[in-house]
């Protein structure tokens, strides 16, 4: 047993080496932390924080539950067969005259009429002749100011609007409503809409990312073959509108675009347009503002530099001496750059097309000022719902979907090509 | 020494003297921006500013959930706002703006037109909504609502506001309903069915616009053969920048602009003084040289500039067909409307 203590090693003040080198590891650790402390602080503060609070509110709802606590309360045992007892109508009306005098009652009509329609001016009006009735029976006093109130389904929707939480801001953000029995059916059709500006949301992505790799790859080869001082000079073309604001050069889309603009001149001038009315692909003028195609245009340029300088970056770092080898073995020049060349980019390719197409979904001023109305994408309609609508659940809800959609669309991507395979240069 | 201990003593007490006057006052104001800003800009900000006060301005479409947003997230940086009827209505109802006292304004509330419509705001001017043609590309332009809907007559694209306010009524005149009877049908889905339905019809054909300087622009760029407008600004572009445009007054539909003050406005007293400030008959009148609009002020008419009277919206000659948009039931059912509309938009 003595023989173990002898044969620790000690520092010179006599501690077991191994304890000190802990204690100096330890030490390193916490200066790292003080190091990277700042920017965690920093992301969690103005990244992180701002996600969860976005996705609570996509499902937080408490307007009802703070306005008519005792009202949800009683509606919370009601079994929704028939219409609820007197208790239910006297703490509703208490509860609604005490919202009138503080001017709550239109939040309540507010909240109803997101699944009821015109329930906003019946919760109003109802509240303003409410303030003379003094006396029960108030089931008979409410349904005499407003019949609504007799209805099985006012209340139904009362009741389920109460509760803290609920799916229906992100069932309606995917056009889908539940019913007083709790079933979940499609909104009504001239409602619906949001399952379609997903579907265009990621049309248009992908239409983009698509773009941008077929005139990106050429472009890509051809500067990463070049001696570098020329290289440069091309890369100068490429960086400097990537550097310039996405602002100004969608503004300059815009005039481009414009009717009686330069491209529609140009195209006149030039003869196009006579030609195309010829072949009958066109009547009179081309009109290009406020299009998909303007769109498409306007996003594909403003996204190539995030495909080409990954995949430029990559190629970079291939040899030529692969090629020359393949070649050397017998290979024609198409079958050794798709079957030696090709693979050796796809990390480049994989991290350019991400990039884009991510950053494509949550494209808004493009669309808003070169695209038309059909051609909004999800985030224009999360700036309609915030600053037009005012209905922040909804706004929330659709970032949500966004925010999944992205997360599924990273997960898709390790399965498929693997994260450590990104390379971004 | 003498010398000095008076220049010090009269130093302090000139500092004392400037101490007991009120030091002006800083207010931030919202408005609709534009020529109606402008002329805002002449007639009030500047003389307010001329008496020592500081004014910041912002401009908005309108938009009341941004009123709303500020309020609710407790971080107010506008104080007073330029608002329209259904807008000061429904901000009011959802307890956005402040309740008015009148006697803090030292204003007769009698003397305002519409000024018993809400608790939370002065009536300032009078307006139109209106369209308009320019003479020089169209000779034998529209005379009623019904040729906004007629593509055969007059081919082409139209502006319209993006907005459902305004829209469907048109649509439904256009459909054949009476002054009287819109806001009825209105109210029905049948009602509302029908004017998205009639509204198919020239969809594709419709540049919306979203402040109100976009309406002259579009229809001075050619973008548009017609566009729906406040009469104001195609006024002041027809006055000041020579436009040949002309205004069709047929159904144009009435509506006041309203001063208001954000529920916790940082300077509730100084946005008090300033809408007391802009509401006079001085400054109300001197707004007519600037723009065709009608003081709300019943003290103000006599002081409107003459050249601009046939062109208030309230010149009998222009009110034949006028009526008047229901602010009630733009309040009730503007979140509705404005959702169903944005979606009919997008498909």
């Amino acid at each position: 047993m003595n023989m173990s203590s002898d044969t620790i090693m000690r520092a010179a003040d006599g501690t077991p080496l191994k304890a000190k080198l802990a204690q100096s590891l330890r030490r390193e650790q916490l200066r790292a932390m003080a190091l990277i402390a700042p920017l965690l602080i920093f992301i969690l503060a103005s990244f992180l924080l701002p996600i969860l609070m976005m996705l609570k509110n996509a499902v937080y709802d408490p307007d009802l539950q703070d306005t008519l606590p005792r009202t949800s309360a009683l509606l919370a045992t009601w079994d929704g067969k028939a219409l609820p007892e007197e208790p239910v109508f006297e703490a509703f009306a208490a509860e609604l005259k005490a919202a009138q005098k503080e001017r709550n009652a239109a939040l309540i009509g507010k909240r109803l009429n997101y699944e009821l329609p015109a329930m906003k001016s019946k919760v109003t009006v109802t509240a303003r002749k409410l303030e003379a009735v003094q006396q029960g029976p108030w089931k008979e006093a409410l349904t005499t100011i407003d019949p609504v109130w007799g209805d099985i389904e006012t209340w139904a929707t009362v009741k389920h609007a109460s509760s803290t939480f609920t799916p229906f801001y992100l069932l309606s953000a995917l056009d889908l409503r539940q019913t007083a029995e709790g079933a979940i059916t499609a909104a009504p059709a001239e409602r619906q809409i949001y399952r379609q500006i997903i579907m265009r949301t990621f049309l248009i992505s992908t239409l983009v990312t698509v773009l941008t790799l077929l005139l990106g790859f050429p472009v890509a080869y051809f500067i990463s073959m070049l001696p570098p001082h020329q290289a440069n000079l091309l890369l100068v073309f490429i960086l400097l509108p990537f550097w310039t604001s996405l602002l100004v050069r969608t503004t300059a889309w815009s005039i481009l675009f414009q009717d009686g603009g330069v491209i529609t001149q140009f195209l006149h001038v030039s003869g196009i347009t006579w030609l195309l009315n010829a072949l009958g692909l066109l009547h009179g003028e081309p009109a290009l503002f406020k299009t998909r195609l303007a769109t498409v245009i306007a996003m594909t340029h403003i996204q190539l530099p995030f495909t080409l300088l990954p995949i430029y970056s990559v190629m970079k770092t291939i040899s030529p001496n692969y090629m020359r080898a393949a070649r050397s073995l017998g290979a024609t020049p198409v079958y050794a750059f798709i079957k030696v060349y090709l693979p050796q980019t796809l990390p480049g390719i994989a991290a350019g097309c991400l990039l884009t197409f991510i950053l494509s979904l949550g494209y808004y001023i493009t669309p808003a000022l070169v695209g038309g109305p059909t051609d909004s994408m999800i985030a224009g309609f999360i700036d309609t719902s915030m600053n037009n609508e005012g209905n922040w659940g909804k706004a929330s809800a659709l970032g949500a979907i966004l925010f999944t959609a992205t997360l599924v669309l990273y997960y898709v991507y390790n399965r498929l090509v693997g994260i450590d395979k990104l390379k971004l240069g | 020494m003498k010398k000095f201990a008076t220049a010090v003593i009269a130093a302090s007490a000139l500092c004392s003297a400037a101490g007991l006057a009120r030091a002006g006052d800083s207010i931030n104001i919202t408005s609709w921006g534009g020529a109606y800003q402008d002329s805002q800009k002449k007639a009030y900000f500047e003389p307010y500013v001329a008496k020592g006060n500081k004014i910041t301005e912002a401009e908005y479409n309108g938009e009341v959930a941004k009123i709303k947003a500020m309020v609710e997230a407790k971080s107010i940086t506008w104080d007073v706002v330029d608002t329209d009827t259904p807008t000061v209505l429904q901000a009011c109802a959802e307890g956005a703006l402040e309740k008015i006292d009148w006697g803090k304004l030292g204003l007769d509330k009698s003397k305002f037109i519409g000024g018993d419509l809400t608790e939370c705001g002065v009536p300032s001017i009078v307006y139109g909504t209106v369209f308009g043609y320019d003479t020089s590309k169209l000779k034998d332009g529209p005379t009623k609502v019904n040729d906004i809907f007629d593509l055969a007559k007059f081919p082409g694209k139209r502006g319209l506001q993006k907005s459902p306010v305004m829209n469907l009524e048109w649509a439904l005149i256009a459909d054949g309903v009476a002054n009287a009877d819109i806001y009825k049908v209105l109210a029905t889905k049948e009602g509302q069915d029908r004017a998205f339905k009639k509204l198919d019809s020239i969809k594709a054909n419709v540049v919306w616009w979203e402040s109100g300087a976009q309406a002259p622009q579009i229809l001075a760029d050619g973008q548009v053969v017609m566009t729906s407008a406040w009469n104001g600004r195609l006024q002041s572009a027809i006055d000041k920048d020579k436009k040949t445009f002309k205004i069709v007054w047929d159904h144009q539909g009435l509506d006041w602009d309203w001063w208001t003050i954000v529920k916790g406005a940082p300077n509730l007293d100084a946005g008090y003084r300033f809408v007391s400030f802009a509401s006079a008959p001085g400054p109300q009148g001197d707004q007519t040289k600037y723009i065709a609009y009608g003081p709300a002020n019943k003290d103000a008419i006599p002081n409107v500039d003459p050249k601009t009277l046939p062109n208030l919206p309230t010149a009998p000659d222009n009110l034949k067909t006028a009526f008047n948009i229901d602010p009630q039931f733009w309040a009730d059912n503007g979140d509705a409307l404005r959702e169903r509309f944005n979606a009919w938009l997008t498909k």
